[in-house]
């Protein structure tokens, strides 16, 4: 036997394997055609359209019952992108006591990785004005560094500053001053379609 | 005896009657109260503007006898109301009023200023002038050609140019607004939104400012002849506190994602920014530019708090300037380079609160210009002697003048509450 006769061979072979795998319902003889079931067929059909309305109302209410949960949820993620931390006076540095809050918005950031940020730099009114422009952006600034390093992609956060402009709470006072120093977060892509972690 | 030297004489013999008043080293007016026409005469000559003849004379009067009181040069003399005199003026008449010097004014109807400086020791005519008035009267131009003459006037008189022919730019709710320096002529800058930071070019013509927006902060000039702005190309992030140098070819300002530092650009051509402080991501602000152009003072927190810089105008030799302690709070700001390039004007805290200060560039002396109030953001005038700059003394944050060399104070009404004020320069050529 020559080679070209066992090549032929074997791929007759396998043609007549793959040509059974394919189709092997029609591979047994034919058998008698099944006796004709004395049910009517628009019985059937009621039956089956009746099953499918009973699933969709099942799959209505578990969608229903999901999207209570998860707009619980997704506000909830929304709300910890949106949560604000604070800063010691004249100082761009994360505060122990504010990391909890970051924290909280990178299992948020990792699941969304269409979500894009802004992060809104701000100080209270005791600097020089304009130095405070200085200021609001290396805060947020810091805020983008710390993000980064947690694994969100820079190029999905922006900073800006408004220093002094934009105070959260008029006055003249510690209180005033203290929730003026502050990063604040913007959602600006991917907000509605956000996906939220399963229990 | 020229007349310059006579009132040279005169000043001095004054300053030994009452050398006690002068010199003090703040400011000292009592809250709410606006020193006025009482001011203690010190070394500066008396002057008066007698009734002036001609359209609008009554304006013209009280332009030019308001003008040279608030030059602080000369005092002006209060010539009572009535007709413009004809014929010789009585000078013995005038020498009792204590006028060394005598204005005499004139609308001629073809709406042109002719003023005549009388010597009243001497009996006669020194200087004469015509000045030019646009119309309409009253207009804001016309204002400036007054102002212009009062400036000459000035500068018969003592031998240095008065600053009236300029005007304040300050940031009102976030716009931008101009008035003369007598507070007449109050005017928001059209087309330009959320803006912070103005300064001017140095003929007049042009402005830089910052406008605040939600994807950051940029710099734009604006030509005040055509109304025609201009953003200045940047990369993101802030681009804050605008100077041109003296030669008006350069814009500095801060630009930065993290700490800022100052970059030096074309002011009229596109071109790549040049880098002037590396900062290693701390904030570099607040250009203010040596007369020279050689050098500049700016801000910098390289040291972990803000404290005022010199370089090279390249970048070269930073400098900390503010070396030694000028209160108990480690933040100095803002400076402001005189256009006399001998001091340079700065914020520093005191207690918690700013007050403004001058450092000598020879000795490095230093002396604090204010104690009531927050007052901050210094901008020289022209005559290296004045400064406008923001105080909170009143209560609300407006614009007050200081004369740094008799600490005459007097608030420049702005009609709402002020900041961040920039005095231009001479306004002869720009309208």
């Amino acid at each position: 036997m020559n080679t070209t006769r066992t090549v032929a061979a074997l791929m007759l072979a396998l043609t007549a394997v793959a040509a059974c795998k394919k189709k092997p319902e029609i591979v047994p003889a034919p058998a008698p055609a099944p006796t004709p079931v004395a049910q009517p067929k628009v019985n059937i059909d009621s039956i089956n359209a009746a099953r499918a309305a009973e699933d969709a109302r099942r799959k209505a209410a578990a969608d229903a019952e999901e999207a209570r949960r998860n707009a619980g949820a997704i506000a909830a993620a929304k709300a910890a992108i949106g949560q604000v931390i604070y800063f010691d006076y004249d100082k761009d540095e994360i505060r122990d006591d504010q990391k909890a809050t970051l924290e909280a918005k990178i299992p948020v950031l990792s699941l969304n990785t269409n979500m894009r940020i802004r992060v809104l730099g701000n100080t209270d009114n005791r600097g020089s004005d304009e130095y405070n422009l200085a200021l609001g952006q290396r805060r947020a600034a810091t805020v983008k560094r710390y993000l980064v390093s947690r694994g969100i992609a820079e190029s999905r956060i922006e900073t800006v500053s408004f220093g002094e402009e934009r105070p959260a709470m008029p006055g003249e006072n510690e209180e005033a001053w203290a929730k003026n120093r502050r990063d604040e977060f913007e959602i600006i892509a991917g907000a509605d379609a956000i996906k939220v972690p399963r229990e | 005896m020229t007349f310059r030297k006579t009132m040279m004489v005169l000043g001095a013999m004054t300053l030994v009657s009452t050398g006690a008043s002068v010199g003090a080293a703040q400011d000292t007016t009592t809250s709410g109260v606006r020193i006025g026409l009482t001011y203690s005469p010190g070394t500066r000559p008396g002057v008066l503007v007698v009734p002036v003849a001609g359209p609008n004379a009554d304006s013209v009067r009280a332009i030019l006898a308001r003008d040279l009181d608030y030059g602080d040069r000369v005092t002006a003399i209060d010539g009572g109301s009535g007709d413009a005199p004809s014929g010789t003026l009585n000078y013995a008449l005038y020498a009792k009023l204590g006028a060394a010097a005598l204005v005499q004014a004139s609308v001629t109807p073809s709406g042109s200023l002719h003023i005549a400086l009388h010597d009243v020791g001497a009996g006669k005519v020194m200087n004469v002038g015509d000045f030019v008035l646009p119309q309409p009267a009253l207009g804001a131009a016309w204002r400036l050609a007054v102002h212009g003459a009062s400036d000459e006037i000035e500068r018969w008189v003592t031998g240095q140019r008065g600053i009236n022919q300029t005007r304040v730019l300050f940031v009102r709710d976030q716009r931008l607004w101009t008035v003369d320096v007598d507070g007449a002529g109050l005017s928001a800058v059209p087309g330009v939104g959320s803006a912070l930071s103005p300064t001017w070019h140095p003929s007049g013509r042009y402005i830089a400012y910052m406008d605040l927006s939600n994807d950051g902060t940029h710099i734009s000039v604006r030509d005040l002849v055509s109304g025609s702005s201009r953003r200045i190309p940047d990369r993101g992030g802030s681009n804050i506190t605008p100077a041109f140098s003296p030669d008006g070819s350069t814009l500095v300002f801060a630009s930065g994602n993290d700490g800022v530092d100052l970059f030096a650009v074309p002011a009229f051509e596109n071109d790549a920014p040049r880098r002037i402080t590396n900062g290693r991501g701390s904030s570099n602000s607040n250009p203010s530019f040596s007369p020279d152009g050689r050098s500049i003072a700016f801000t910098s927190g390289r040291l972990g708090h803000p404290e005022v810089y010199i370089t090279d105008a390249d970048g070269t030799n930073p400098d900390l300037l503010t070396t030694t302690g000028f209160g108990d709070q480690l933040y100095r700001a803002n400076p402001d380079w005189s256009p006399d390039g001998r001091r340079v004007a700065f914020q520093s805290q005191i207690a918690g609160v700013f007050q403004i200060m001058t450092i000598n560039l020879r000795d490095r002396s230093v002396q604090a210009l204010t104690s009531e109030g927050r007052n901050e953001d210094p901008s020289w005038a022209p005559d290296g002697r004045h400064i406008v700059f923001t105080s909170s003394r009143s209560g609300a944050k407006q614009l007050w003048i200081l004369d740094t060399e008799t600490f005459r104070i007097r608030q420049l009404k702005t009609g709402g509450s002020s900041r961040q004020a920039a005095w231009s320069p001479r306004l002869d050529s720009a309208k």
